[in-house]
C-alpha cells in the first residue's frame, strides 16, 4: 500500500493549560470528519507519509487514523489508491 | 547517584547520515534509492554534503563532486539541503537528550555530548538509558543515532563511531583496552593525515601504540599535542560537558559563498560583498552585537586561498561600514585582472549592542548609529514582508551574482574542539 502526505484543514480546540485537541477534519472536497474520540497523543514520526510531530491517534466514525501535527500544519497518511 | 567510583558516564550521541536521513524520512519515495544531499550544481555548489547508506555501500563519500559521485553510482538522487529543517531536527533530538540532563554539549548539527552521571547508577545502567534514547529518537523522529557510552568524551566519541547505523557501544574501563586499543590512530579524535604519517613513521600504528609510546616521546614529535593525544588514547582525558547555560557565546559571525561564475572585477566582488556584508550586519543585530574587528577570506579559481582582517574605527553592526572595510582589504591586495571563485566576510571581537561607545569630535559615531537604526529598520521591513522587499539598487546589476540569501540559508559549520 502506498501513502502520501495529506496537509488538513482541521478544527481544534484549545484548552487553558495550552493542550490541543482536534475535533473536526475537513477534506479538500468538503466532506468533514469529526473526530470521535483521541486515543492517544505522543511525538512521532510518521515513516508512512514522511515527517514527524506530535501524533493523534484519533477514532473517526469506529476506525483508528493517525493526525499529525508538524510544527503549525496538519497531515494524515492518505492512502493512495494503485 | 553517580559511575564506577568518580567515573563520570558520558555519552556521544551522533544522527546518523543525518542531512540524508531527514531527506529520507520526509520523501519516502526515494528512501530506497542511493540519495545524496548536495548543493546546486549550477551555482557551483556541487558537493556531497551527505550520502545515505545505500550510496555510501556505492562509495559515495561526502564532499566529494557529484559528478564523481554519480559515476560511481548512477542512480544517484542528488537532492537540494534544506537546513531549517536540518536546524528543526537537530533541535528535537536534543530536546530529546534535555529530558535525560541539561549537560547537553552539541558539535555540530548532528552531534552531541551527554553527562548523564546525576541520572544512573553505573555506566550499564548508561548503557540502558543510551538504548532508550536511541529508541526514542528513532520512533518520534523516525532517524536513527549511534551513542557511543564510556567514562569520558573522546572514547564516548570513539564508540559513536565504533557501530553504526542505530546502535549503542559501551567502553568501559573493562573492556576499553580489549575495544579501543586495536583501533588504528586515525580513528583518534584530532588525528588527522598530518599526525597521522608522523606516527605511522614511528611504527605508531594503534591507539593503543599511543597510549604505550607515553607522552613524552609524543611530545618529541608532536610538540605540546602529543600530550593532548597521550590522554585521549589512555582514557585520561577528562573536560567537562558542558550545561545548556554555559554554551559558549558567539565568538564571530560570518558569511562566504562560492560564486555561481568567477569574480572578474571589483564591481562584481563588491555586489557579493554587499550581500554578504548585509546578512552579517542583520545576523548581529539580530542578536544585539556590534563587532570591532572585520576579516575576508578570498578564494582564487586556481583554489588559493588567503585570508585579511583589520580593526574597525568603532564597533558597528552597519553593513555599509563592513562592506566599505571588506572592499578595502580586498583593494589592498588583488588588483584586476583576477579570477575569484569564493568570497567571505567575518565579524570578530563582538561586544553588546547595549554597550556605551565614546563620542568622537567628527560625528562618527554618530554617523553610525543612524545608519544601524536606518538598517534596524529594514530589517523590521524584511522581517514582516520577505528578505527581498528592500535591496540595494545595484544589487539588480547582476541578479544571478546576488540571486543567494545566506541569511535563509542557514550555513552550518562544523565545530573545532577547542572552543575558546
Amino acid at each position: 500500500m502506498k501513502y502520501k502526505k495529506k496537509y488538513v484543514e482541521v478544527t481544534a480546540k484549545f484548552d487553558t493549560e495550552g493542550r490541543v485537541f482536534p475535533l473536526k477534519i475537513l477534506w479538500e472536497d468538503g466532506s468533514s470528519y469529526f473526530i470521535d474520540k483521541v486515543l492517544d497523543v505522543r511525538p512521532a514520526a510518521s515513516l508512512k507519509a514522511g515527517g514527524a510531530g506530535i501524533r493523534y491517534t484519533c477514532r473517526i466514525n469506529m476506525v483508528e487514523r493517525f493526525l499529525f501535527l508538524e510544527e503549525s500544519r496538519w497531515f494524515v497518511e492518505e492512502i493512495l489508491k494503485d | 547517584m553517580g559511575g564506577e567510583g568518580t567515573d563520570r558516564v558520558v555519552f556521544h550521541l551522533d544522527c546518523n547520515k543525518f542531512f540524508a536521513s531527514v531527506e529520507c524520512l520526509h520523501r519516502p519515495e526515494i528512501r530506497e534509492f542511493p540519495v545524496a544531499v548536495g548543493g546546486s550544481v549550477e551555482k557551483r555548489h556541487g558537493i556531497v554534503l551527505t550520502a545515505n547508506q545505500i550510496a555510501a555501500k556505492c562509495g559515495v563519500k561526502t564532499a566529494e563532486p557529484i559528478w564523481q559521485a554519480k559515476a560511481k553510482c548512477p542512480d544517484l538522487i542528488v537532492v537540494p539541503p534544506n537546513y531549517p529543517l536540518y536546524v528543526r531536527f537537530s533541535g528535537l533530538v536534543k530536546a530529546i537528550c534535555a529530558d535525560y540532563t541539561d549537560k547537553v554539549e552539541s558539535f555540530g548539527l548532528d552531534e552531541s555530548w551527554l553527562d548523564v552521571t546525576d541520572n544512573v547508577k553505573d555506566i550499564r545502567q548508561g548503557e540502558l538509558l543510551a538504548n532508550k534514547i536511541r529508541e526514542r529518537v528513532k520512533e518520534e523522529l523516525g532517524i536513527t543515532v549511534s551513542v557511543g557510552v564510556s567514562w569520558n568524551k573522546v572514547f564516548s566519541k570513539l564508540g559513536s563511531d565504533y557501530k553504526k547505523p542505530d546502535a549503542v557501544t559501551l567502553f568501559s574501563r573493562e573492556n576499553y583496552r580489549e575495544k579501543i586499543f586495536p583501533l588504528p590512530c586515525r580513528d583518534l579524535l584530532y588525528v588527522g593525515p598530518a599526525t597521522e604519517k608522523k606516527l605511522l613513521s614511528r611504527g605508531i600504528f594503534t591507539i593503543g601504540d599511543i597510549a604505550e609510546a607515553g607522552p613524552d616521546a609524543l611530545c618529541s614529535f608532536l610538540g605540546k599535542n602529543g600530550y593532548m593525544l597521550y590522554a585521549f588514547a589512555a582514557g585520561l582525558e577528562d573536560s567537562p560537558v558542558k550545561d545548556v547555560l554555559h554554551q559558549r557565546g558567539v565568538k564571530s559571525v560570518g558569511n562566504s559563498v562560492t560564486a555561481p561564475r568567477d569574480l572578474i572585477s571589483c564591481e562584481d566582488v563588491k555586489l557579493t560583498f554587499s550581500v554578504l556584508g548585509e546578512t552579517v550586519a542583520r545576523r548581529l543585530r539580530d542578536q544585539g552585537l556590534r563587532a570591532k574587528k572585520l576579516g575576508i577570506s578570498v578564494r582564487d579559481s586556481r583554489l588559493n586561498t588567503f585570508t585579511r582582517q583589520t580593526c574597525l574605527d568603532l564597533p558597528t553592526s552597519s553593513a555599509d561600514t563592513l562592506i566599505a572595510n571588506a572592499m578595502k582589504l580586498f583593494c589592498a591586495d588583488m588588483t584586476e585582472p583576477f579570477k575569484v571563485r569564493s568570497i567571505g566576510i567575518c565579524a570578530y571581537e563582538l561586544c553588546s549592542a547595549d554597550l556605551s561607545v565614546q563620542f568622537d569630535m567628527f560625528g562618527e559615531v554618530k554617523r553610525n548609529e543612524r545608519a544601524e537604526k536606518l538598517e534596524k529598520t529594514v530589517d523590521i521591513l524584511k522581517y514582516r514582508f520577505g528578505n527581498d522587499c528592500v535591496k540595494r539598487a545595484s544589487m539588480l546589476s547582476d541578479i544571478k551574482l546576488t540571486d543567494f540569501d545566506p541569511y535563509e540559508d542557514h550555513k552550518v559549520h562544523p565545530e573545532g574542539w577547542f572552543k575558546l
